[in-house]
């Protein structure tokens, strides 16, 4: 497994509590799930996703992320409208390992309430976070 | 990580290569490495995997009542178990089975080794050593036998692939020797210094090991047992000496992909205490010719053979890799109805199969189609209450979706365990 130096987390993308990670992208947030989640899941072998159309608010499960050994549901960091999902999941899952934060996003979302932004965590805080459940061996 | 976990001799190798750690009845031990499941699960399939199973634990049965306390604790009928022509076990050779209590449910299962005359190694499950060798002391009787409980005193190393042959015959003294007539579960050496047995197989280092034609991936390959001291350069020996043929370290997580897709078992999970009975596995009870009876006694028979509500244990595979979750929360079978009618024990994803028109191909099938690339598969086991056959569609459902399913006769196809030993060592 990675170790915390080893994690990449860019810092011009917010991150939630269970490691989805969000960025603005002029009128669309753009989600996928961070370095550490990724890392965590390992082999990452089926990615579920919406419609496009579907509705969430903040905190509602999107979809779901399958490894070898595991399967979790991933959360809209922030609430909206699905504008995009990215299509290229379907046959190449593993992209979300090797490209979390390019070739491995998720979903577009018209945000219903842009400020809901200020709500997640910045790149340094997430990894605060990351150090704090690694230490309690989460 | 609590604070009593046990470690095998190799924890430190594990850490050191950044192995994702988990417990595994009591031991720490690695899920998977650097390379990750999918990968380490494909390597074993296409070229060759190395792991740890040194939590496993070994009862050495010795004296001249050994065989008949066996005949009356192990499942197998010892008498007739080898091969089409029911010949007996005899010094060399392996059997696959089961202890079971009274009641015909499962402590553990097996696989007894015949060392040599009067001398068995009975290979258990990671803590199963004490309650294994109690059960037999329990049903020891007047019968002149030594139990002895090799529980953390071992170290095992299973090389699988087809490759392994190619390795280690980089490593042993004598490997033309040691290699000739070896067959799937064939078994020689010993590891202690002292006994008659050990000159069978040493490594060339002089290090005395017993070397077993087994394995729980379904894939050819073998078991290695070294005393603890000797656990640690074995490893590293077979690991530099597998350089050249890309061997990869595997897992747990590997290891429970490729035994599913085996058709294999997982003890206290696919099978436990429920009777050994109606499962995938009737070879490891002694059913006669027409499978109407039994050929010997022995401890669990009343009870797999009087049961007031049977239920039906039976692999299946999935449409895609999506899994259900067994652990957390039970997931359970439904029928086409949306009826619930069992369980699921075991699922996972087979990264090595996919589906081609109709077929399970694995990536390792000779006529696999062109271009094929395994997507991989969900897998496993489900305990029902009514009877299937191979072909029938069922549901299994977790807290947070249904998929479904096909029940099949076996998993993975063209695996290569019986491969002939020359075949693996010129491919």
């Amino acid at each position: 497994m990675k170790s915390i130096d080893e994690l990449i987390l860019p810092k011009d993308y917010r991150y939630a509590d269970d490691h989805e990670w969000a960025k603005v992208e002029e009128d669309k947030v753009r989600v996928g799930i961070d370095d550490y989640a990724q890392d965590q899941l390992q082999a990452i072998v089926y990615v579920e996703l919406p419609e496009v159309g579907a509705q969430f608010q903040k905190g509602e499960p999107f979809g779901v992320v399958e490894s070898v050994k595991a399967v979790v549901d991933c959360y809209m960091p922030v609430g909206g409208e699905i504008t995009a999902v990215n299509t290229a999941l379907v046959d190449s899952p593993q992209l979300v390992n090797e490209s979390p934060y390019e070739e491995g996003w998720m979903i577009d979302v018209k945000p219903t309430d842009l400020s809901e932004m200020d709500t997640l965590y910045t790149s340094e805080l997430i990894k605060e976070e990351i150090l704090k459940r690694m230490e309690e061996g989460k | 990580m609590g604070g009593d976990m046990k470690t095998t001799r190799l924890h430190d190798w594990h850490l050191a290569q950044g192995a994702k750690m988990a417990d595994f009845a009591g031991y720490e031990m690695p899920l998977w490495y650097a390379a990750g499941p999918r990968e380490e699960h494909l390597a074993v399939l296409t070229k060759v995997g190395i792991f740890d199973t040194s939590h496993m634990a070994v009862v050495l049965l010795s004296g001249s009542g050994a065989f008949d306390l066996l005949q009356l604790c192990f499942t197998k009928d010892l008498r007739r178990c080898i091969g089409k022509d029911n010949t007996p076990l005899s010094p060399g050779k392996c059997t696959y089975g089961a202890f079971l209590n009274d009641r015909g449910e499962v402590i553990d299962d097996s696989i007894v080794c015949q060392v040599g005359l009067d001398l068995y190694m009975v290979v258990v499950n990671a803590g199963m050593g004490a309650p294994v060798s109690e059960h037999l002391r329990e049903h020891r009787g007047e019968r002149a036998v030594e139990i002895t409980d090799f529980t953390d005193q071992l170290g095992k190393v299973d090389v699988q692939g087809t490759r392994a042959a190619r390795i280690m015959w980089k490593l042993l003294e004598k490997p033309e020797q040691v290699f000739e007539g070896m067959k799937y579960f064939n078994v020689k050496g010993h590891f202690d210094p002292k006994s008659p047995h050990a000159d069978a197989v040493r490594l060339a280092d002089g290090t005395p090991i017993i070397l077993s034609r087994t394995g729980y991936t379904g894939e050819f390959g073998f078991e290695i047992f070294v005393t603890s001291s000797g656990n640690v350069k074995l490893w590293e020996m077979i690991l530099e000496a597998g350089e050249e043929f890309d061997i990869q370290p595997c897992g747990l997580a590997a290891r429970d992909s490729l035994r599913t897709g085996a058709t294999l078992p997982l003890s206290h999970q696919d099978i436990g205490p429920w009777p050994f009975i109606n499962n995938p596995w009737p070879f490891t009870l002694p059913y006669n010719a027409d499978q109407t009876g039994f050929t010997k006694d022995f401890i669990g028979k009343r009870g797999v053979e009087s049961i007031a509500s049977p239920e039906y244990t039976y692999p299946f595979v999935g449409h895609d890799v999506r899994k259900v979750e067994v652990h957390d929360e039970q997931a359970v079978v439904l029928d086409g109805d949306g009826h619930q009618i069992g369980i699921v024990l075991s699922c996972v994803s087979e990264m090595g199969i996919g589906r081609h028109e109709g077929r399970i191909y694995s990536i390792a099938s000779p006529d696999k189609p062109d271009g094929f690339v395994p997507r991989g598969l969900s897998c496993g086991f489900v305990k029902v209450k009514t009877q299937l056959v191979p072909g029938k569609e069922v549901f299994l459902r977790d807290a947070r979706r249904e998929i479904k399913v096909e029940i099949v006769s076996d998993i993975r196809p063209d695996r290569t365990a019986r491969a002939p030993m020359n075949t693996m060592l010129c491919s």
